[in-house]
């Protein structure tokens, strides 16, 4: 294809993207670069309601005005964001080496570490509920495929329901339903026999919660894109492969699964991305205490009275290279394929 | 014939598949189904702290309300609350962003299938850096400048931001359908005497319709779902469903206005049902033309 | 030209009509001018919001986005010019960035010429300027079972370590298992909570006029291990109840003692969805001391309407007006239960005796790096609460997040 008409095929997509994602991500690697002018501070009376007058600090607007009008972006702290305690610590992490005899204490300091507590949830999250999310849509994409005609259809719409309603809201009606009080949580208690049990009050079952609902929530997904491939998988070739004796078992994993593989790499590379970025549940499910991700740590960054944007934009690119290194794989199988696709 | 004799299968193991997709189906509905029975109680049944079987036999309802269930919920969503201009909102905001996303997509899906520069590959790659961008700080960066182009709360902005979040898995997406449809197809019509463009008017359009159903699936998924960008980006009365359901629990549940989420919540799953049941061929067909061979 | 002017005269003519209508206590009337209000989706602000749009009429126009996040959208939508809202209503903490970044207007012009009679009580002054006119107040305060406290033999405590005791009876006693709740969750909740049982030590957070941080010692070692022990009398799943689950345990019957917001005192006692038993029997207190000391373990906090500073002075009048209507006496007299009003001619209802009694405490500091001591705290303060961490390591840990945090922001170097 012509340079010419690929850009003007290319054209809209790519102004799309260029705008609401290219611009914003170099604006925000800027920012992850600066930390803001220091702030004047001058100590003023402040009078409230019931509580009479005292006196507080405040910033000096005009100081700080005149300060950001100078330089808008603020003072230039090169990737001194991305080092300090809240994000990668490199000091700390070098101080509990040096002064940590095992590397079990060593872990469980670092674990202490706001970005290593979210990163080793978020890794656990990934590389648990990616492969599962996997299995299960295949088996799914299995069951439907040999139902007959007539169900297919109903089975398919009640496969989707998981991903259909809103994370938001499925979230905190599932949360309800496993409250030890709830209709899981109780069947969970009678279950294990254990009348204490708590889903919420535990670091490992709050995990394990967390990982079943991420499975239960993308299974869908990957049930949708598998069931699509099975339907064009080579009658013929399953059939040779029945006359040649091929049992069940090995009619599907040495004739299907090597057709679906190209999909297999397909789920997994968008679920690593999903996964990786894993939010809403721990939102929906209160898990702050137990879980935390790093697009949570963004989160915690930008919400309430105070907004930390250097740091949030410093946890969004590490996440962009946690993707990037995710994926390494899948991109060099991606770059080979291209070449030998190319005449 | 050759079909059903290459498919068939042992009581056994149809017994065994049929119970793993039983127990499937159960586990994706049974939340659902719990929502939809208990849409129709009270809060302190449906979120009852001293029996769960309180949402079974609605005991508070019949002592709050005298009978043993209640539209309460729904009244309060639909007719105080004026849930259906959210959903008008959606129907607007899902029908554009398909729309729009699919005719970019397939353009752009188009181009990168059938160019093999090295740029084609560094295109996608780059398009897989954008998807990984975390949305809140996407959204987070848009609201100063949206502001002061006085852009914000509109629709059309929100469309737009979410035609271009999902670009990257719509031209990924679409790229691996139009992989699938051979080259020569294109090629002999070009050969013809076709512009590039002609050619992609009237002998790829005609095939590519399974690949763009399913792909619009997704994107259709997405704009309905959306959270992030709908909460922050919307003005009150350009509230999708998402941000409202959201906003009859807000910070300070009041009792009662949860019950509205639940019943909104319900509300907004009958229109995919329909949808799904409706559109059923067309989407088996749509997926069984497949990515396959990506 | 000529059009703009008469627009601004019409303008002019309205106002001071608004202003002699409202002194005289029957409504007001805006016929000119944008009034555009952003605020939180509390009962009581819905209705200040309803209540200000009374007075519009003629060509002028009124919106409002109550929501729960305004706190997020609120400084990049008052920073164009013109502003998206001509109006920010907001409480201590959320007043402070729009303070920083210079974004509202001093309000005393429009106080002396359309609002005289507001109290001095009710104005937020800052350095010698109104900056907000504030409606309401709310702390955590003691909520108690006057029933189950009299059948365990204890008197309401006064402190918290009263509090213990009282717990300790009632689980002896076999009444409830987990007789304490508070609003533990991890994050903004629980940093509140450490806040106000910090303020009971009556020690600042804050060295003397710095950003430093001064919370990691013998006060806040006994701030949180109080916190440890009353988490011993309540549900495992404290870190993850904000006031919603708080208030629904409590409505069930299956707590005794909380320290909870006075805004939730209303809709606990109104008899829906507990029983009248337990209604009757709910009863408010000042918060608990804690020690002997007399300093109350609680934070005060306000809320009031602040005005944009990037908006046309016709604008700001117009709202300025509304807004006043929205909090008068008839608003907090029709609405007695949704808050704890300010306005002067306030009856409180029986559920607002809470909020009074703790009037003695401190108001929550409107520092402009409190939210962040505040971010941290929610975080880091979560694993010594689950028990696997000591009160030493988490208050380090607090005050290393914090002053990275601060440092990034500029308060500290």
């Amino acid at each position: 294809m012509k340079h010419k008409t690929f850009l003007s095929f290319m054209l809209p997509s790519a102004i799309a993207m260029l705008l609401f994602i290219a611009l914003p991500i170099v604006s925000v690697f800027t920012q992850s670069l600066f930390i803001e002018h220091e702030k004047v501070l001058i100590t003023v009376e402040n009078c409230v309601p019931l509580g009479g007058c005292t006196m507080e600090t405040v910033v000096d607007t005009e100081a700080a005005a005149k300060l950001k009008a100078e330089r808008p972006l603020g003072q230039f702290n090169g990737f001194g964001t991305y080092t300090n305690r809240n994000h990668l610590a490199f000091d700390e992490v070098s101080a509990f080496w040096h002064s940590s005899d095992t590397l079990g204490e060593f872990a469980r300091q670092l674990y202490g570490l706001p970005f290593y507590k979210a990163l080793s949830f978020t890794l656990a999250y990934t590389f648990l509920v990616t492969p599962l999310v996997i299995i299960l849509g295949f088996c799914i994409a299995l069951a439907v495929n040999a139902l007959p005609r007539m169900l297919k259809g109903l089975a398919i719409f009640f496969s989707l329901l998981p991903m259909m309603v809103t994370p938001l809201i499925g979230s905190l009606i599932l949360f309800w339903m496993i409250d030890s009080r709830g209709v899981l949580g109780q069947t969970l208690q009678v279950l294990l026999n254990d009348p204490d049990l708590s889903l919420r009050a535990s670091p490992a079952l709050t995990w394990i919660m967390l990982m079943v609902y991420g499975v239960w929530h993308s299974a869908p997904f990957a049930f949708v894109v598998f069931y699509a491939g099975l339907q064009t998988v080579p009658q013929d070739t399953l059939e040779s492969a029945m006359i040649d004796g091929a049992s069940r078992w090995e009619r599907v994993r040495y004739v299907v699964l090597p057709y679906l593989m190209p999909l297999v790499t397909f789920i997994a590379l968008i679920q690593l991305m999903d996964n990786f970025r894993v939010f809403e549940p721990i939102v929906g499910f209160s898990a702050e205490a137990s879980a935390t991700s790093l697009s949570w740590i963004i989160y915690n960054d930008l919400r309430g009275e105070f907004q930390l944007f250097g740091s949030a934009a410093a946890t969004s690119m590490l996440t962009i290279l946690g993707v990037a290194v995710l994926l390494t794989p899948v991109l060099i199988r991606t770059w080979r394929d291209f070449k030998g696709a190319r005449p | 014939m050759s079909e059903a004799r290459a498919t068939r299968r042992s009581p056994t193991v149809r017994l065994f598949l049929m119970g793993f997709l039983a127990l499937w189906l159960i586990a994706a509905a049974f939340p659902f189904m719990w929502t939809l029975w208990g849409s129709f109680k009270v809060q302190s049944d449906f979120f009852s702290i001293q029996d769960w079987r309180n949402a079974l036999w609605g005991t508070r309802t019949v002592i709050e309300t005298g009978a043993p269930f209640t539209g309460a919920g729904y009244e309060g969503a639909w007719i105080q609350e004026g849930f259906g201009g959210a959903v008008f909102n959606t129907l607007i905001v899902t029908v554009c962003v398909v729309a729009i996303s699919l005719t970019f997509g397939t353009l752009g899906g188009y181009a990168l299938s059938r160019s093999s520069y090295n740029y084609t590959f560094w295109i996608l790659m780059t398009a897989l850096v954008f998807r990984a961008m975390p949305h809140i700080t996407l959204v987070s960066g848009y609201l100063l400048p949206f502001f002061e182009l006085n852009i914000w709360g509109y629709l059309s902005t929100t469309i737009i931001v979410l035609v271009a979040i999902n670009q990257p898995f719509t031209i990924w997406m679409l790229r691996s359908f139009f992989m699938n449809i051979p080259k020569d197809l294109d090629e002999s019509a070009m050969v013809d005497g076709c512009t590039r463009f002609q050619a992609f008017r009237y002998v790829i359009i005609p095939v590519m319709w399974p690949g763009v159903i399913t792909t619009g699936l997704f994107s259709f998924l997405l704009a309905y779902n959306d959270f992030a960008v709908t909460a922050m980006l919307l003005s009150k009365e350009n509230q999708t469903m998402v941000p409202k359901i959201a906003s009859f629990l807000g910070s300070t549940q009041q009792e009662g206005n949860v019950m509205f989420a639940v019943a909104a919540v319900v509300s907004a799953t009958a229109p995919l049902f329909v949808l799904v049941l409706f559109f059923q061929r067309q989407i088996v067909s749509g997926l069984t033309a497949g990515a396959v061979k990506g | 030209m000529k059009h703009f002017k008469i627009a601004l005269l019409t303008g002019v003519a309205t106002v001071s009509l608004g202003a002699a209508a409202y002194a005289d206590g029957h409504g007001c009337s805006v016929t000119s001018g944008s009034v555009r209000v952003l605020g939180n989706e509390f009962p009581a602000i819905q209705t200040i919001a309803a209540k200000a749009q009374e007075c519009i009429s003629g060509d002028a126009t009124f919106t409002s986005n109550l929501t729960k996040d305004h706190r997020d959208i609120q400084v990049a939508a008052l920073t164009p010019n013109p502003a998206e809202y001509t109006s920010a209503v907001v409480a201590n903490g959320s007043i402070v960035p729009l303070m920083n970044d210079g974004l509202i207007r001093p309000l005393d012009d429009l106080i002396a010429k359309h609002g005289a009679d507001i109290p001095k009580s009710q104005l937020i002054t800052i350095n010698g300027e109104v900056m907000a006119v504030a409606f309401m107040a709310n702390a955590q305060h003691l909520f108690y079972r006057e029933d189950i406290l009299a059948e365990a033999g204890v008197e309401a405590p006064t402190s918290y370590e009263g509090v213990l005791a009282a717990a300790k009876a009632i689980k002896d006693k076999g009444l409830m298992e987990y007789p304490l709740s508070g609003t533990y969750k991890a994050g903004w909740n629980l940093g509140e909570e450490f806040v106000n049982m910090y303020m009971g030590t009556g020690a600042p957070m804050f060295k003397e006029g710095t950003a430093e941080a001064s919370i990691n010692n013998e006060n806040g070692i006994a701030a949180l291990n109080m916190m440890k022990a009353l988490s011993e009398y309540m549900n495992p799943d404290f870190l993850t109840y904000d006031s919603n689950a708080a208030a629904a345990e409590w409505e069930a019957g299956n707590v005794a003692i909380m320290n909870m917001w006075g805004s939730r005192a209303g809709p606990v006692t109104d008899n829906e969805g507990s029983t009248p038993e337990i209604v009757a029997a709910t009863k408010f207190a000042a918060a608990p001391t804690l020690g002997e000391g007399d300093e109350l373990a609680t934070t005060l906090w306000w809320d009031g309407f602040t005005i944009s500073a990037n908006i046309s002075d016709e604008d700001a009048e117009a709202t300025f007006i509304a807004m006043i209507n929205g909090i008068n006496d008839e608003t907090a007299n029709g609405n007695a239960d949704q808050a704890v009003w300010l306005s002067p001619g306030y009856k409180p209802s029986p559920a607002a005796v809470g909020v009074f009694a703790s009037a003695s405490a401190t108001p929550y500091p409107m520092v402009p790096y409190g939210g962040l001591l505040h971010t941290a705290l929610g975080a880091e303060l979560t694993e010594f609460m689950q028990g696997n961490e000591s009160a030493e390591q988490a208050l380090a840990d607090v005050e290393a997040a914090y002053t990275t945090a601060a440092k990034e922001a500029g308060f500290l170097q």
